[in-house]
């Protein structure tokens, strides 16, 4: 049984970048615990010396030149989705923090 | 006969003669639309005065460009069309307009296609019932009281309602094949990267795929043939074995046909057992050698893929953080900090179900835990794609039931995940394994659709849906639409 707590689940929402409530913190603790079990099944499986399958198309290494293509999309039509802007630029809150 | 009664092959005849006009059939539809859409919620967002633009456009070109040119289709709403909405069924994306066609949109442009609107969805394609849609789900026209599938649930309603002549979906574990089976469309999950995934919000990169609906396969065809190809702009997407496989002239006499017992075993409803086995039964007179095959890893499948669409999806919906498009809580004007901008914008925005795979992805891709699921996950999916090449040593195609029932009650499922995933139990491994399946309609339960599942080898597409097109000549359900 995957015993999840309430710090891993806050822990988790943090990684993930999550704004979660209490009551959805306490929920996700039984939901994903549920989840867990059911895909623990897997540890049934012997997959000794079996290599992992990251994807099924068949093609290694798809190459193409390494050339500038004009868009006809405009940088105005771009910027029309952003929730915050500048002139050209997306406006993001402060990534450093001013050393005093 | 209405002009929206029409199918694909019938109205391009028809349209080719000058009996009709695409404008006369996108009115049709669109008033079809109008009336039914407030019950059934097959559309999101319809586009009415694009749709009768691009009517009139080929109505006045002198030459067709093809059989799709000024047929009125569908859209799911993950797929982004220029100019228009497009929500993937998130309210994170509510206010959000593609700037740019997906390349299977450009495609249908090109081949003259008249695009009405953008259907109902789980939201960012997570679901089997679209009740977990952010615009409340579609119904099924079959008995409204019932969920018609999901994710691409408004996409096939939206055809089996004759709300378009035939439509796009996405299908990550089941998506498109599972809401044909409960609405009796045809519904084709291609081989993985036979259509590009170009401008289709991503889901889970290594298992999405666009595919196409219709109430025929010849109809199915025709939507697949235009997007179907290579696209230098998915460094994943292959052009499909064509001619040799594309029809089978001898129909299926000589042909193998594989019934996996795992497929038949527990959790399949009875009355749904018996009736794919009936189809099977009109296989076997046509022509085809019956033979029963085994899966042994079908009993992990499921669990492969609820480790391995989750991890997937937590990375690709990172993307949605406040900044660079949709819901954002820089637009009251915020003044905290950018950590706060990330919780309370994805907060908001993100519903129940889609917090919770990414949880659930972040959990098994986190230090500590890697190892344990995801990697193992990897592992074990190599068995998974090994029993298909291995059936596909004895028999040239594999048939199961689509769905292990017929469709359930809204509110049945909603409040328990894992009963939900089990919805999507024999669906799952194709994609897991990369190869193409399409459902066709095989009967009915208690005048509820049942849906039989044609699997195929790597890149056999054309040959999946020649096999359907044989049974579909043979029988009679495809016929049967529901009384509204």
């Amino acid at each position: 049984m995957a015993k999840i707590t309430h710090k891993d689940v806050e822990h988790v929402a943090k990684l993930a970048r999550l704004g979660l409530s209490d009551k959805e913190i306490e929920k996700f603790q039984s939901e994903l615990s549920k989840v867990l079990d059911y895909v623990e099944q897997l540890n049934k499986v012997d997959t000794k010396n079996i290599q992992p399958t990251a994807q099924v198309t068949g093609l290694t290494n798809v190459f193409r030149e390494d050339e500038v293509k004009k868009s006809d999309i405009t940088l105005d039509e771009l910027l029309k989705n952003a929730p915050a802007k500048e002139g050209r630029y997306l406006k993001v809150k402060a990534v450093l923090k001013e050393n005093k | 006969m209405k002009p929206h009664e029409l199918i694909i092959t019938e109205a391009a005849a028809a349209l080719e003669k000058r009996e009709v006009s695409s404008a006369e059939l996108t009115q049709s539809y669109l008033d079809r639309v109008e009336e039914l859409n407030p019950t059934l919620n097959a559309y999101l967002t319809v586009t009415k005065e694009v749709a009768l633009e691009a009517a009139k456009a080929s109505d006045d070109r002198k030459e067709r460009k093809g059989p799709l040119d000024g047929i009125p289709l569908a859209v799911k709403d993950n797929f982004m069309v220029a100019g228009s909405r497009t929500t993937a069924g998130s309210k994170i994306l509510d206010d959000f307009i593609a700037v740019e066609d997906a390349t299977s949109i450009a495609r249908l442009k090109e081949a003259g296609a008249v695009i009405l609107g953008k259907t109902i969805l789980d939201e960012f394609a997570m679901g089997s019932s679209t009740e977990h849609s952010a615009y409340g789900p579609a119904k099924n026209p079959w008995d409204t009281s019932r969920v018609p599938g999901g994710s691409s649930g408004g996409s096939a309603v939206a055809v089996s309602s004759d709300l378009a002549a035939g439509a796009l979906g996405s299908d990550t574990g089941g998506s498109i094949r599972q809401p044909a089976g409960f609405t009796s469309v045809v519904g084709l999950k291609p081989t993985y990267g036979a259509v590009s995934r170009y401008g289709v919000i991503a889901l889970a990169s290594s298992l999405d795929c666009p595919g196409p609906f219709g109430k025929t396969v010849a109809d199915t065809r025709l939507i697949f043939e235009a997007i179907a190809g290579q696209d230098p702009r998915d460094a994943t997407s292959i052009d499909l074995l064509t001619a040799d496989s594309r029809q089978l002239t001898a129909g299926l006499k000589g042909k193998k046909i594989g019934v996996p017992k795992e497929y038949f075993g527990q959790g399949l409803d009875k009355s749904v057992g018996e009736t794919v086995k009936e189809a099977i039964k009109k296989l076997a007179e046509l022509g085809a050698e019956i033979i029963e095959v085994t899966l042994p890893h079908s009993q992990y499948a499921l669990a492969v893929y609820y480790i391995i669409q989750p991890a997937e999806a937590s990375s690709n919906l990172a993307r949605y953080d406040g900044i660079k498009y949709g819901h954002s809580i820089e637009k009251k004007g915020h003044t905290g900090d950018l950590m706060e901008v990330y919780l309370k914008s994805r907060g908001e925005g993100f519903g129940d179900e889609t917090k919770r795979r990414i949880m659930l992805g972040t959990y098994t891709l986190s230090a500590g835990y890697y190892e344990a699921y995801y990697k193992k996950a990897l592992q074990v999916r190599t068995l998974v794609v090994q029993d298909f090449t291995n059936a596909f040593e004895k028999v040239d195609y594999l048939v199961s039931p689509t769905s292990p029932t017929v469709p359930f009650k809204f509110g049945e499922k909603e409040d328990d995940p894992l009963s939900m995933y089990l919805a999507d139990v024999y669906t799952v491994a194709i994609n897991v394994a990369g190869i193409p399946a399409v459902s066709i309609p095989c009967g009915f339960v208690e005048d509820l659709p049942v849906g039989m599942q044609i699997i195929g080898r790597h890149k056999d597409d054309y040959g999946v849906l020649g096999v359907a097109e044989l049974y579909e000549q043979a029988t009679e359900w495809h016929k049967k639409g529901p009384v509204l």
